[in-house]
């Protein structure tokens, strides 16, 4: 290996309206080095990544590619000096082949298409670094880990010696990510350098030389993983403190009011998104779904709701069967849900507050009277909801785009709240609100909890579940690894299982 | 470099839904004033001689209602179907089909009294436009089939169709050869208001107009089409059936546009002949958007466009061709979606390259 | 029908099927791009008067193709420009397109109606080819811009199918985003085949007043155009399919138009609607089958714009 730099960013910082996203960040990277960045989600990996790629502009520091200072206007710039990006959604055009995704584009080479000049390229360069592939298959019929080799197979055509690879894995099956991990070794020995952004520990120690991980915008360390364990790399990312608990210890009555068996989901493309998931919740408790976005808990989610058919296992509720019920039957048994999708989803965009108030309530008798809608009941339903969850308006009757974050979810939430279920899965409902906001939302839960609600809550921030959790679930790779009351939990145990490892320890 | 961006707007301007449309209608007026000068003709004279064909008398009103009320009608079926972003573009076939069912009615059961028949009438010509307008409603709802193409498809099948009649087995035998059906019995005239031509199709543009602003803003039904409209996730995640909202808005659209076929043959012709609609069901779709799928709003475009319709046609008379409204029309509306996009987005000048 | 009368039917089809070809091939152009461009009959009526106008002023039906082409781009360049930069409402915006290009043809032309023109373009037999039996008949006896029909929907092919541009041209149908993660300016794609999309629309425009009538008349496209928005579907948005569908159409017409002459008959009316329901059933099949290769390009009518995170 040798000792040139290929990748200096100094003092790098980003900042969005309200957060900082890096600070002040320097990260080196050596030729022929596969070196990881970790950190949990909100770290700050995606955003110092596109900066690289000419995504985003820095706000101050600076950028040397192979000892040269660089200004990047677009990822056009970037991609000219050999900067490449390989992300998570593949951006490839699914009617056309191998061959065809590879040079579209792609500067030099004449107007005709010889498509049998190509495919020899393609070849080629597939043999050198071992990225098996046939170049005239049609991209719609590749698995997604033989698209993902296209995907890198597009940067190499053009020359780059830097791969930024986000996240690579969470598509792939174990024997897809052992082949992909043999042509990154393959690619680095041949002089390129791979950044792999990554949330998983075993992928970390297994591929790669160095590592830098981020916490909170910053860098809190850097090390060869040689010299690392699972346990102080897991002790870097989510840090020793641990926040008092703000619950009280409840008398609870401990009625089982759901029952996962077995699920098995299938998610958007056809990839088994929850697979042999078990899980009990309870009356009056908050059980803490703890994970990194992307294993399996989107999913899990809308097969709660009603909104995707199981693959296989089974959802009871009082000790009946409920995954053949519609989500109309399962909102009138008590089944609320604040999805992930606040404005879209869960809030209807361009309505009126008003509007999206009676999403659920619009044909119970209460607010109508036959086929009319009685705005009278409307409005002081309303009015009363707007009141009792503190939702800053300045019209019910105003499009419901107009309101900030927080106040979209103070109000989602009192929605659901208010139609008294006995289940409330509440999906990401702090993120991008400040911490007054997210304090009045953690409240509303707790709030919930001591009324006797069963809530099943899915937080990106693991310090939050320890706050407000009495059970917490590790969610990984659609299952659910272990469960643990939150008096014999800790931060590191959990922390390690998100991340994938753990695993002998139990 | 000094660049242009369109940034997207916080929140919609609500003073642009008025200022853009106002302002297109007056930049076209501008574009012919300029392009009749340029080609040697007075603006002024022109525009007056329009002006006074649609307003000028008693009678000039009169006809610009009647070409208003199937505009009114079209519009108001189509806005209930923009209204769930399905794009209706059929309005014209389904309006032949409603014509030829109710010229069916009247030319075999004529004999019934106005007060059975007529109704009927309206009924077979809801039901024909109705059929139509689900067929590419079917094919969008469960095979998600483009509904802007096949609804436009089956424009040429309808006219096809209704023309096969017409110079078929439908043809007046005294016609001498002529595309027209015999002439209705007297019973199957729609009545007419007064001594003029417009006749009680008003009433009954006037009464949907009513009927569909009601249902949308004060019904559980209107409501849940705004809900499918916006969103169908939101739709799916409060359990909105979506599927059987598509086919129903598709029959109610497509209904409303046979009624206005058959408006057209009772009230006006009072017979099934070759071109009973100038393109009504395409002018309907302008109509419907430049009203942003208000109602009320439709029922007031439908009015200027009528006038605009009825104001070309007199200018024949001092030679300039009804091509010159159709221009006007176009402009119109070059000129109001050009302005759309300053509703949702404001133009931002960024003095250097990068940020 | 005798045997010399199906020959002349036959080249009546090449003929007939003539304009709807150059229509179809710049929607095709566009449509490939993700751009829906309604407006083609009011694109082809401006090509038809201005063609007309200036070959009967010049007496040259070479500058009268030229204007053709300029009115015809002219007019695809509102479209663009509203859909595109201004990301108006496609299917909106072409239907006003029809309407001012119908209007604005029938005010320019209003003085040259009846007008006789003195340089139409008229039949060339190619050598040689001109005389074998039938086939000579029907497509080497044609005029200069039949050629040229056919040369352009196969030079097309090649291009779409065949080159680094028509690479990036279907890329930028098909996925957007995708194509501008590889640098590929989206807008300067769409602008360039809605442009010549119109070009040729009004050379199809100009083939009817110049060859095929030849003399102008008010709306004499006669819904031509929208039969060349059909062929497209048709076509499955491949232009040698498209050369076969507009014969096939256009002979849908001439049949049409020598039963009508020969007596009235209601099959000429359901043989007029076979085209659109043939495309309708076309859609349906390859929508349900989702066949991706053969099917609409997936991003057609949906503008692009990469979105300021």
């Amino acid at each position: 290996m040798t000792s040139s730099l290929m990748i200096e960013m100094n003092g790098i910082t980003k900042v969005f309206p309200g957060v900082v996203a890096n600070d002040a960040i320097s990260f080196q990277v050596r030729a022929g080095e596969i070196h990881a960045l970790l950190g949990e989600n909100g770290a700050g990996k995606s955003t110092l990544m596109s900066v690289l790629a000419g995504l985003y502009h820095p706000d101050a520091g600076s950028i040397k590619i192979k000892g040269k200072p660089v200004r990047f206007r677009s990822p056009r710039s970037a991609l000219a000096v050999g900067v490449g990006m390989i992300y998570q959604h593949f951006r490839l055009i699914d009617n056309f082949t191998v061959a065809e995704n590879i040079i579209l584009g792609a500067s030099g080479g004449d107007i005709v298409l010889r498509s049998k000049a190509i495919e020899e390229e393609a070849a080629r360069l597939s043999e050198k670094y071992g990225l098996e592939i046939n170049p005239q298959a049609k991209v719609s019929q590749l698995s997604l880990g033989e698209q993902q080799r296209v995907e890198i197979l597009k940067m190499l055509y053009r020359g780059c010696d830097i791969l930024i690879m986000d996240e690579p894995t969470t598509v792939l099956t174990p024997q897809e990510v052992k082949e992909l991990f043999k042509m990154m070794r393959k690619m680095a020995d041949q002089g390129k350098s791979i950044v792999l952004i990554t949330h998983k520990l075993n992928e970390v120690l297994e591929v790669a030389d160095s590592v830098t991980v981020l916490r909170r915008g910053k860098v809190v360390g850097n090390a060869r993983t040689a010299d690392l364990d699972e346990k102080v790399l897991t002790q870097m990312m989510v840090g020793k403190e641990l926040t008092p608990s703000r619950r009280e210890v409840l008398e609870r009555s401990r009625e089982l009011i759901l029952q996962l068996d077995h699920l098995m989901v299938l998610g958007d493309q056809g990839n088994v998104a929850v697979k042999d998931l078990n899980l009990s919740l309870y009356s009056g408790e908050i059980i803490g779904i703890a994970g990194v976005a992307g294993n399996g808990q989107r999913e899990l989610v809308e097969a709660i709701a009603g909104l995707r058919s199981l693959a296989g296992g089974s959802i009871k509720m009082d000790g009946q069967e409920i995954s053949a019920l519609s989500v109309r039957e399962r909102l009138a048994r008590g089944i609320n849900i604040v999805p992930e999708d606040r404005l879209g989803m869960g809030l209807v965009p361009n309505l009126s507050v008003m509007e999206n108030a009676i999403l659920h309530n619009y044909s119970k008798p209460e607010y109508s009277r036959g086929f009319l809608l009685n705005y009278k009941k409307i409005r002081a339903y309303t009015h009363k909801l707007v009141k009792d969850f503190d939702v800053a308006l300045a019209d019910i009757n105003h499009p419901i785009n107009y309101l900030s974050g927080g106040n979209l979810q103070k109000l989602l939430l009192g929605r659901e709240i208010s139609q008294h279920p006995r289940l409330l899965v509440a999906s990401y409902p702090v993120r991008g609100l400040d911490v007054a906001a997210t304090e009045s939302v953690f409240h509303l839960l707790l709030q919930e909890r001591a009324k006797g609600t069963s809530i099943l809550l899915i937080l990106e921030d693991l310090e939050d579940i320890f706050r407000l959790a009495d059970r917490i679930a590790v969610m990984y790779a659609g299952t659910i690894k272990a469960v643990f009351d939150i008096q014999q939990a800790d931060l590191e145990t959990v922390g390690l299982l998100m991340l994938g490892g753990g695993e002998t320890q139990l | 470099m000094i660049q242009y961006k369109f940034i997207k707007r916080e929140t919609e301007s609500l003073a642009s839904h008025f200022i853009v449309p106002v302002l297109s209608i007056v930049l076209a007026l501008l574009f012919g004033w300029i392009f009749l000068w340029l080609y040697g003709i007075n603006p002024a004279e022109t525009y007056l001689r329009m002006w006074q064909g649609a307003f000028g008398s008693s009678y000039a009103i009169s006809e610009t209602l009647v070409k208003a009320i199937p505009l009114m009608l079209l519009g108001l079926g189509l806005s209930m179907a923009f209204r769930m972003k399905l794009w209706n573009i059929g309005a014209e076939g389904q309006l032949y089909m409603g014509a030829f069912a109710a010229s069916g009615i009247a030319l075999f059961y004529g004999d019934l009294p106005s007060l059975v028949l007529l109704p009927v009438m309206g009924l077979a010509a809801f039901v024909a436009g109705g059929i139509w307008g689900l067929v590419p409603g079917a094919m969008r709802a469960y095979w998600d089939v483009n509904e802007t193409i096949t609804t436009l498809m089956l424009n040429y099948v309808a006219i096809s169709f209704v023309e096969s009649f017409i110079f078929g087995p439908w043809k007046d035998p005294a016609s001498m050869g002529f595309p027209l059906s015999p002439r209705f019995s007297p019973q199957a005239y729609l009545p007419s208001i007064g001594d003029s031509r417009v006749h009680i199709g008003l009433l009954v543009a006037l009464l949907v107009a009513v009927l569909l602003y009601f249902l949308l803003n004060y019904t559980k039904w209107g409501y849940e089409i705004k809900v499918i409209g916006e969103s169908h996730a939101s739709a799916r995640y409060t359990g909105i059936n979506v599927t059987r909202n598509i086919l129903l808005v598709m029959l109610i659209s497509g209904g409303i546009a046979g009624l206005a076929g058959m408006i057209e043959v009772s009230g006006i012709t009072h017979r099934l002949q070759q071109g009973i609609s100038p393109g009504y069901g395409f002018t309907a779709i302008i109509v419907a958007w430049l009203a942003r799928l208000n109602p009320f709003a439709i029922i007031m475009v439908a009015f200027l466009f009528g006038a605009l319709l009825v104001g070309g046609f007199g200018l024949q008379i001092f030679g300039l061709p009804f091509s010159t409204v159709q221009m006007l029309e176009g402009a119109v509306l070059f000129f109001l979606l050009g302005g759309e996009i300053f509703t949702k987005y404001h133009l931002q000048r960024s003095g250097k390259e990068g940020q | 029908m005798s045997f010399e009368a199906i020959v002349a039917l036959l080249a009546a089809t090449v003929v007939a099927g003539t304009a709807i070809l150059y229509a179809a091939s710049g929607e095709l152009l566009a449509e490939r791009s993700g751009i829906m461009n309604l407006g083609v009959e009011g694109m082809m009526l401006v090509g038809a008067v201005l063609g007309f106008i200036f070959t009967v002023r010049t007496g040259n039906h070479w500058y009268g193709m030229a204007a053709a082409m300029a009115g015809g781009g002219g007019m695809a360049a509102i479209h663009a420009f509203l859909t595109i930069t201004l990301r108006s409402n496609q299917v909106v915006c072409g239907l006003a397109l029809t309407i001012f290009g119908t209007g604005l043809s029938g005010f320019l032309g209003k003085s040259y109606q009846g007008t006789p023109i003195s340089d139409p373009f008229r039949a060339i037999h190619i050598p040689g080819l001109a005389d074998i039996p039938v086939l000579g008949r029907i497509f080497f006896q044609q005029d200069a811009l039949v050629y040229l029909s056919i040369v352009i929907a196969v030079l097309m092919w090649l291009v779409l199918y065949h080159s680094r541009w028509g690479l990036s041209i279907r890329s930028v149908g098909q996925n957007p985003a995708a194509a501008d993660a590889v640098g590929i300016s989206v807008s300067r794609v769409r602008y360039f085949c809605t442009i010549v999309g119109g070009i040729l629309a009004g050379m199809g425009g100009a083939y009817l007043s110049l060859a095929y009538a030849p003399s102008w008349q008010e709306n004499m496209t006669s819904g031509r155009g929208w039969i060349a928005v059909a062929l497209v579907i048709f076509a499955l948005w491949n232009p040698m399919r498209a050369i076969l569908g507009s014969y096939l159409f256009g002979g849908v017409e001439a049949l049409t138009f020598r039963m009508q002459t020969a007596g009235v008959n209601i099959s000429t009316f359901y043989l007029a609607m076979m085209p659109y329901l043939l495309t309708i059933l076309v859609l349906v099949i390859v929508t349900i089958r989702m066949r991706s290769e053969a099917g609409a390009p997936a991003a057609l009518t949906l503008p692009y714009h990469r979105e300021e995170r």
